[in-house]
């Protein structure tokens, strides 16, 4: 009797301790990216600060969530990369990794995040491999991808009327991936593609693969690449004559980051496609505007809005599931509907994929925009559905069919 | 129409012209590292931050004090030339009589700093500058359509070159020059200032990779890394041409951009690469460099 009493007491009294020990989870994220390259302004210390902020507005501490954030910079390069993620998993207690742009990088992280069972949130990256044959559980792939970029530029630029195409590609897997998924919107609406030129990342001299592109008469030149690549193509378009000569450019993947580097005057009347842009309502705004004084006065581009909108998600999924087990987080984040301030309500589909709405833009005249920052016009919105690839057609093997 | 190795004429005079532009930022680079290392044995490391430098001193200029193009062509070489000073008389000067290793350390260094203070003011993604109104279009020569900038590059890069060259080679204080390079002590004894002309020489070198900044300005991104990813590819085209030869260096520059044009061309995938191939099979078969004098 007395034996059952205390065993019953013991019971009792580990019940009244699980609260206690909820109490203490301590969550490490680490935001791999680039922090000194030609990425460093699209993610860089500004996803950092994005998840700093995502900590505040949970109110981590308040419901006993200890989070600490590191930084790394992985110098796109997957050796790199792959390096550090491995020692943040091994050595350094490293539960979840953020951001990860350059899809070479991203892919190997995302290989690691499997091999370790813990979470990867990638924001950075846009290779729609990483839901597809590269799929994991152990990822979800947050702000965008080839495939949306495809939809919406290349769907926009083919229905306009630009059925023909040739292709500039930065000579890695994420150009790569971005030629493939356009190249299969604009032969579906009945397009054609003349033809593709693998540059080598990074470059700086583009206009001998501009004049490759000039002869072939193509109709739309499909700048599949990022970052300084596509500032200096689109520069080098201009001095060439080649958008006055009538063929359109199109950057598949152009960040506000790049616009505020090229300026108005040469960047006007560019289309594109983002998942984020800082001025669309109050709440985008009013957290830009927290975000831009601490990033010395720069607004958010869409990859560190993913990073806090992922960094959010997870912190939720640890509160939800009391704990930080990567199987038990990751069944969680997918399960519950995602909703913040910057994209919305959305989810988590199983192969990985955040689902929101994309939204198609036009760089604004100079004379239209207002001041810094003030670069876009919205064209276009396109459902989550209609945006990213669906599940049905997916190479992913975690997805049922 | 015929084709000459499958591709149309056209597009190969086309492809062969853009690669003479691009070997004139080559020429002018690999020009101010060959003056360099001819008189101050110095490897200098910080020639590419020198460069972009020269590309943020025009937008400063534009920016800030309203400067226009044409100006900074000439101010940004002075002011960036003025720093290259500051750094031989109180950094370089101090380990002459080193190895020349610690001079490739210390402006390695440099370099680092240069560009982390500038990415850390300025992003990583680059600021706008647009080609002066004057230069702005192009002549359509039947091949290729030819914006009147890039025309421009390649003949203040080739009058640049060959000032420089004359200059070394021809006049009285180039010959004080040489003379301080063959051997200093001596040249000294007669009564020429050999310190002075070594910071002269530092600077004038590094006022010359300025130049190119303030050319590469309205056409490449100008982000602090933009002399990073164009110095490894000068330093290839200085060894392949020899290590010090004036004219090597302006030879070597604009035919290794031929090369490098036609590389684009017929398989793009190696143009980044091909310079070294090449400087690989020089350092083989001739291993002071194609215009450098053995040892």
């Amino acid at each position: 009797m007395q034996l059952k009493t205390l065993l019953a007491a013991t019971a009792l009294g580990a019940l009244m301790v699980s609260p206690a020990l909820a109490q203490q989870i301590s969550v490490k994220a680490g935001v791999l990216n680039d922090r000194s390259g030609l990425y460093a302004d699209l993610s860089g210390e500004g996803s950092v600060i994005a998840a700093r902020l995502a900590v505040e507005d949970f109110k981590a501490a308040e419901k006993g969530i200890k989070v600490e954030i590191v930084s790394a910079d992985h110098q796109n390069k997957p050796d790199v990369g792959s390096t550090i993620a491995r020692q943040w998993y091994d050595q350094d207690g490293v539960d979840l990794i953020l951001d990860v742009p350059t899809s070479s990088v991203a892919l190997a992280v995302n290989q690691i995040t499997r091999e370790k069972n813990k979470v990867h949130i990638n924001s950075g990256a846009a290779s729609s491999d990483l839901t597809g044959k590269a799929c994991s559980p152990n990822t979800v792939h947050w702000t965008y991808d080839t495939y949306a970029l495809a939809q919406g530029t290349g769907g926009a630029m083919t229905k306009a009327g630009g059925d023909s195409w040739f292709f500039l590609t930065a000579d890695y897997a994420f150009g790569h991936a971005l030629e493939r998924d356009t190249a299969a919107v604009v032969t579906k609406a009945g397009g054609k593609v003349l033809g593709a030129v693998r540059t080598p990342f990074p470059g700086t001299d583009f206009s001998s693969f501009l004049l490759q592109a000039q002869a072939s008469k193509a109709k739309v030149i499909g700048l599949a690449n990022a970052g300084g690549d596509t500032i200096n193509s689109i520069k080098q378009a201009g001095e060439f004559g080649i958008v006055a000569g009538g063929q359109k450019l199109a950057g598949l993947l152009v960040f506000a980051t790049d616009v505020h580097a090229l300026g108005l005057q040469t960047a006007q009347g560019l289309v594109l496609t983002e998942s984020f842009y800082w001025d669309k309502d109050d709440q985008t705004r009013a957290w830009s505007e927290r975000f831009a004084k601490l990033n010395g006065g720069k607004k958010p581009s869409m990859v560190q809005a993913g990073v806090y909108s992922g960094m959010l998600h997870y912190l939720k999924a640890v509160e939800a599931t009391k704990g930080k087990d990567a199987a038990a987080v990751m069944a969680k984040m997918k399960e519950m509907p995602t909703d913040d301030p910057l994209f919305g309500k959305g989810s988590v589909r199983a192969d990985g994929r955040k689902m929101h709405d994309m939204y198609l833009f036009e760089v604004k005249k100079p004379s239209e925009s207002k001041g810094p920052w003030d670069y876009y016009k919205q064209v276009a919105v396109l459902k989550a559905d209609e945006a990213f690839k669906p599940l049905a057609e997916s190479e992913c093997p975690l997805v049922k069919k | 129409m015929f084709e000459l190795l499958g591709v149309p004429p056209q597009a190969l005079f086309g492809q062969l012209l853009l690669g003479l532009i691009n070997g004139s930022f080559y020429a002018i680079l690999s020009l101010g590292l060959a003056v360099i290392f001819g008189l101050l044995n110095i490897i200098n490391f910080t020639h590419g931050a020198q460069y972009m430098m020269g590309a943020f001193v025009a937008w400063m200029c534009l920016n800030y004090l309203g400067i226009n193009y044409w100006a900074a062509l000439l101010l940004a070489p002075i002011a960036v030339g003025v720093t290259g000073v500051v750094i031989e008389r109180f950094l370089l000067k101090r380990i002459a009589h080193v190895d020349h290793l610690y001079g490739l350390l210390l402006t390695f260094g440099l370099a680092l700093i240069i560009q982390g203070l500038f990415r850390n003011n300025y992003g990583s993604s680059g600021l706008p500058y647009q080609i002066p109104a004057e230069l702005r279009g192009g002549y359509n020569l039947g091949f290729m359509f030819l914006p009147t900038y890039r025309g421009w590059v390649v003949v203040a890069s080739l009058i640049v070159c060959l000032a420089t060259w004359f200059m070394i080679e021809k006049t009285k204080l180039g010959s004080y020059l040489r003379a301080a390079t063959e051997n200093p002590t001596l040249t000294q004894a007669f009564g020429i200032n050999v310190p002075l002309l070594v910071t002269l020489t530092y600077g004038f070198g590094v006022a010359l990779a300025a130049f190119a900044g303030v050319l590469a300005a309205p056409i490449y991104s100008v982000n602090p890394n933009m002399g990073a990813d164009l110095i490894i590819v000068v330093f290839a085209v200085v060894v392949i041409g020899g290590m010090g030869s004036i004219m090597g260096a302006i030879v070597t520059g604009f035919s290794l951009g031929l090369v490098e044009g036609l590389t684009k061309v017929f398989y793009p995938e190696a143009s980044a690469t091909v310079i070294f191939i090449i400087m690989a099979v020089v350092l083989l078969v001739k291993p002071a460099g194609l215009f450098g004098r053995a040892a």
